[in-house]
């Protein structure tokens, strides 16, 4: 334990920013991280006990002798150490059932009625996020990306659409899964503003693997002009080649999934790519967004995902070209 | 049946003589006489005598030998050989896993091909390894220990290796035909279920299940009868060693969880080839219905894995720290309440599943209970090493290496048990770390001290204790190297059960020294094959007793003879061979003429009856093919379980033919 001290010490100065629960930036991964400190604490205390007792036992007697072992033996004062150490260990442990219950408590209990509510949904192997305050006109849907104003409290509520999934984006909360007929809610209070990574934690299939999520932290202000964007439908053809992009998407299977509002494809299986291009990653964090990325999907999804939901469909150079001009475009 | 008059009075026994003196047997109430006068009667075993005992209990040589022997010993090694086969298949499973992940997005091995190994080694080492092997070696040294002839069901004892060889191969074959199950080793609906896993991927998974658990049981219900019913007489449940109460206890948490695995799979199977809806939330169904079915057993099934681990350093301990166990009443007090407490504990992997939240702080309170009978029982053995005077052999490496490994792994399980903290470590690699440390460290450790300490009198050859030391210390550097750095892992935020990962995680470092690590203790599992084999060519030969150790299975030669004991030992304290350098106490009156075993009272073991044991028989064999039959059958037809069941009539009724009283032989007991 002391070892994973140090290890552990050594692990964050080189990782502070990754995915990772010890570097929390939302108060439930907060309150959790205090768990953890104390829990190392004294499940250290008691290893080093017990190391120390066995190297003992071990150099103290460290020779041979061959008389025959004995049978009749008094251990009376060992017996009064055991019941010793069994308090100990009592002790510690109710310090440690209480410490848990106590955050578990303040975990459970109400953050705040005026929550952000937002509908998280699993899919093999992708996430759809909706955004369900206000009239529906206010409302909207995105994939794969969630953004949360700092200092606020988000409700999201966990579905899934297939298999059990969990969501687990470790430097804001602990995760929760997203069980087949029912419904899961998790708050999160995020405090840094800042892009978090999360992932699938239940194994869910082929392509567990790449099933990633981005939490994006930002003001108030951000949070609000990124919600008024999202609200917009996809913007118009700018040029002949986008406009041939756009027909492609159409004429091809890829509306047959996938939505565009404002483009006339409204395909409800797959991600909705209305605001595709303003997203960090494609394919639930498998790629990062650019145009080599996008082609490189578009052309062959299973060799990039194998046993991705999403075909190979048969396209020419041009059209392929044109497809991802248009994607690019859809900020 | 009659109680006996009286306890037997112990007799002395020269052991280099092996005569017997005088000792009152009991007899069944028409065999008073008799064996009363046998008993009176010169009380030597004659050569004549011992020829017949030989002649009674040996086995048809040949292949008609290995079918039909109920010799729990023969049975027991090659469950163990069996086992330990499997155990090197599914360790190449985690090899091949360990090079997948040494690189970020490595192509190595396809995601289909990798959830299939990743299911093949937790399967293979959840049911075919871990849980059989444990109990082979108590199918060994349970009779031998109680001072018993043979085990209390021979013939149920055989048909268990059958069934579970004919499980593991199914779920091997099946892989190497390319319908290996891939959906883990805990195979979640609705995954696992008709929608998501089309073919018979699952159906293999679920029917190997079934399989394995038969085996198990059948196994569990011999042992717990045998330690109840069968212990020598004067071997009173406070003079057990605690390796048998380690496997009564044992014995009966199997009983009563493997029945819940069993449903877990077969409603899986239900809703897979009949069409219910157990599994389908859209049909009133419930997902978390399966999971707590499957952790109802999946969590005692741990502890299964565990006590035996117990079982070995508590013997291994006192032998080489050449002094009883110190605690011998919190021992046992520790191993019931651990196996108590193991039930109730279960939701501890249903934290993330959104279960009331109040209700999981029972659940948190349970889990960490654990700590203290654990805790206890580890200072016992330290203390039994601090007050003795200990000779550093191969198996006390081992017991160290054990104390060491296991006490990190149950430490992180007090992590994990904290509803909250398990809310971010659940499903990460820190579990993955978690749970080999408390399985490698709690059982593989002692598996491997058991072999160094028990090999002697499996095989009546020594193994290299050299080779032993270096196996030793590249196995317990070569285990911290591969899973210490999965603790930071899941630190890190990497979970489990994923074929790759992208690179600027922070994760490739951890995930190559864990690969090192896989590949040192390949190493040392290599060593260690070796060393067998050089001594079963060429070890040192083991006298009855090779260690100076206290309990009965030490009193007979290395190997056993098939019947055992020339006569059955008779017991007054914990350490027998201790007590009783030169003169263990026997008792005779057991038949030499037919297979004959004594059975006593459950608690005082006072000699109650004598009672025949069964004869070699090919029917258990046949059964095991019946049951097969039906199991296989029933993945592709549900029609294979109605036909299944004539063939599993007719072999079942051929097994359990009431024999006809042998009626007149003279010269015989009855």
């Amino acid at each position: 334990m002391k070892r994973a001290a140090l290890l552990m010490a050594l692990a964050l100065g080189a990782c502070s920013g990754m995915q990772t629960p010890l570097a929390p930036a939302a108060d439930q991964a907060e309150q959790i991280r205090s768990i953890w400190d104390v829990m190392l604490w004294v499940t250290s205390f008691f290893y080093l006990l017990v190391i120390g007792f066995l190297a003992w036992a071990v150099w103290r007697r460290r020779r041979k002798e061959t008389a025959p072992p004995r049978t009749q033996v008094h251990d009376q004062g060992l017996e009064r150490t055991l019941a010793i150490w069994a308090g100990m260990i009592v002790a510690g442990l109710t310090l440690l059932i209480s410490w848990s219950f106590l955050v578990d408590r303040s975990l459970a209990s109400t953050q705040d009625d005026q929550a952000l509510h937002i509908t998280v949904t699993g899919a093999q192997w992708w996430w759809r996020v909706e955004y369900t305050d206000g009239t529906p006109d206010k409302q909207f849907e995105t994939a794969n990306e969630i953004h949360l104003p700092v200092g606020e409290t988000a409700r999201i509520k966990l579905m899934t659409s297939d298999v059990i999934h969990s969501f687990w984006v470790p430097n804001l909360s602990g995760k929760m899964d997203m069980i087949p007929g029912r419904e899961n809610v998790i708050d999160i209070t995020p405090r840094k503003i800042g892009v978090y990574r999360g992932q699938c934690a239940e194994f869910c299939g082929f392509q567990h693997a790449h099933m990633a999520l981005t939490v994006v932290v930002e003001s108030r202000e951000d949070f609000n002009r990124w919600r008024n964007h999202q609200l917009t439908p996809a913007a118009p053809p700018a040029s002949p080649k986008h406009a041939l992009g756009k027909a492609v998407f159409k004429a091809k299977a890829c509306s047959l999934c996938h939505e565009i509002t404002g483009a006339d494809a409204g395909g409800r299986t797959a991600p909705n790519l209305t605001h595709l291009a303003s997203r960090r990653t494609i394919a639930a964090g498998t790629l990062p967004m650019n145009r080599g990325s996008l082609a490189g999907w578009i052309s062959d999804p299973q060799a990039i995902k194998p046993g991705a939901k999403m075909p190979n469909v048969p396209m020419s150079a041009a059209e392929s070209d044109a497809l991802v001009t248009y994607l690019e475009s859809l900020k | 049946m009659s109680r006996p008059p009286k306890k037997p009075t112990p007799g002395r026994k020269k052991p280099a003589a092996r005569k017997p003196a005088t000792a009152k047997a009991t007899s069944a109430e028409t065999d008073e006489a008799k064996t009363a006068s046998a008993a009176i009667a010169k009380p030597v075993l004659e050569p004549a005598a011992l020829e017949e005992l030989k002649e009674t209990w040996k086995d048809a040589p040949g292949l008609w030998g290995w079918l039909t022997t109920v010799d729990h010993k023969r049975i027991a090694r090659r469950y163990i050989v069996t086992a330990f086969i499997f155990f090197l298949l599914a360790g190449l499973a985690a090899v091949a896993m360990r090079l997948q992940l040494s690189r970020p997005e490595n192509d190595l091995i396809s995601p289909a091909r990798y959830n299939e190994i990743f299911t093949m080694h937790g399967t293979t080492m959840m049911f075919i390894f871990a849980v059989p092997i444990l109990e082979a070696v108590a199918i060994y040294l349970v009779p031998l220990m109680v001072g018993a002839r043979a085990l209390a069901f021979p013939r149920l004892n055989a048909f268990s290796y059958f069934v579970y060889l004919a499980g593991a191969l199914l779920l091997w074959v099946g892989f190497i035909l390319n319908i290996g199950p891939d959906v883990g080793w805990f195979a979640y609906t609705p995954l696992s279920g008709p929608e998501y896993s089309p073919g018979h991927r699952t159906d293999v998974w679920a029917q190997m299940i079934t399989f394995t658990e038969i085996a198990a049981l059948s196994v569990a219900v011999n042992i717990a009868c045998t330690i109840l019913r069968m212990r020598a007489p004067g071997m009173t449940l406070s003079r057990m060693p605690l390796f048998v109460w380690v496997h009564l206890v044992v014995s009966i948490m199997t009983i009563l969880a493997l029945p819940a695995v069993m449903l877990a799979s077969s409603l899986l199977m239900s809703d897979r080839l009949l069409g219910t809806h157990f599994y389908n939330a859209a049909e009133g169904g419930s997902h978390l219905l399966y999971q707590h079915l499957f952790w109802f057993f999946g969590h005692p099934e741990v502890y299964i894995i565990f006590l035996p681990g117990v079982a070995f350093v508590s013997m291994i301990v006192p032998t080489f720290a050449r002094r009883p166990i110190v605690g011998y009443i919190p021992m046992v007090l520790s191993q019931a309440a651990i196996g108590f407490l193991s039930f109730g504990l279960w939701v501890h992997h249903m934290f993330a599943t959104g279960l009331p939240r109040l209700g999981d702080s029972f659940y948190t309170a349970a889990s960490m209970a654990i700590a203290l009978p654990s805790g206890v029982q580890i200072f016992c053995w330290i203390a039994t090493i601090w007050s003795g005077r200990p000779v550093f052999r191969t198996p006390l490496l081992w017991a160290v290496g054990f104390v060491i490994t296991f006490v990190i792994g149950g430490l992180t399980g007090v992590m994990v048990a904290s509803v909250p903290l398990d809310l971010q470590l659940h499903d990460t690699y820190f579990v993955v770390a978690h749970f080999h440390y408390v399985l490698i460290g709690g059982a593989v450790f002692p598996l491997f001290g058991a072999f160094a300490y028990w090999f002697p009198k499996f095989t009546g050859r020594m193994l290299s204790e050299r080779l032993g030391a270096w196996q030793f210390w590249l196995f317990f550097i070569g285990f911290n190297v591969a899973f210490f750095p999965m603790h930071i892992l899941g630190l890190l935020g990497m979970p489990r059960r994923v074929y790759t990962y992208p690179s600027g995680m922070g994760w490739e470092p951890y995930n190559q020294i864990a690969t090192l690590g896989g590949v040192i203790l390949f190493l040392s599992i290599s060593l260690f094959i070796f060393n067998v084999f050089k001594s079963l060519s060429s070890g040192a030969k083991a006298d009855d007793n090779p260690w100076d150790a206290s309990t009965l299975e030490w009193s007979t030669p290395s190997p056993p003879p098939p019947y055992n004991f020339h006569h059955t030992p008779v017991v007054d304290s914990r350490e027998p061979l201790w007590e009783h350098r030169e003169d263990l106490p026997v008792m005779e009156g057991l038949a030499t003429k037919k297979r004959e075993v004594l059975v006593t009272s459950a608690s005082e073991a006072h000699p109650d009856n004598r009672q025949s044991s069964p004869d070699p028989s090919i029917w258990p064999f046949i059964s095991a093919l019946a049951v097969s039959g039906v199991l296989i059958g029933t993945i592709f037809s549900e029609w294979a379980f109605v036909w299944g069941l004539i063939p599993l009539t007719f072999a079942l009724s051929a097994w359990f033919w009431p024999k006809r009283p042998r009626a007149g032989k003279s010269g015989e007991p009855h």
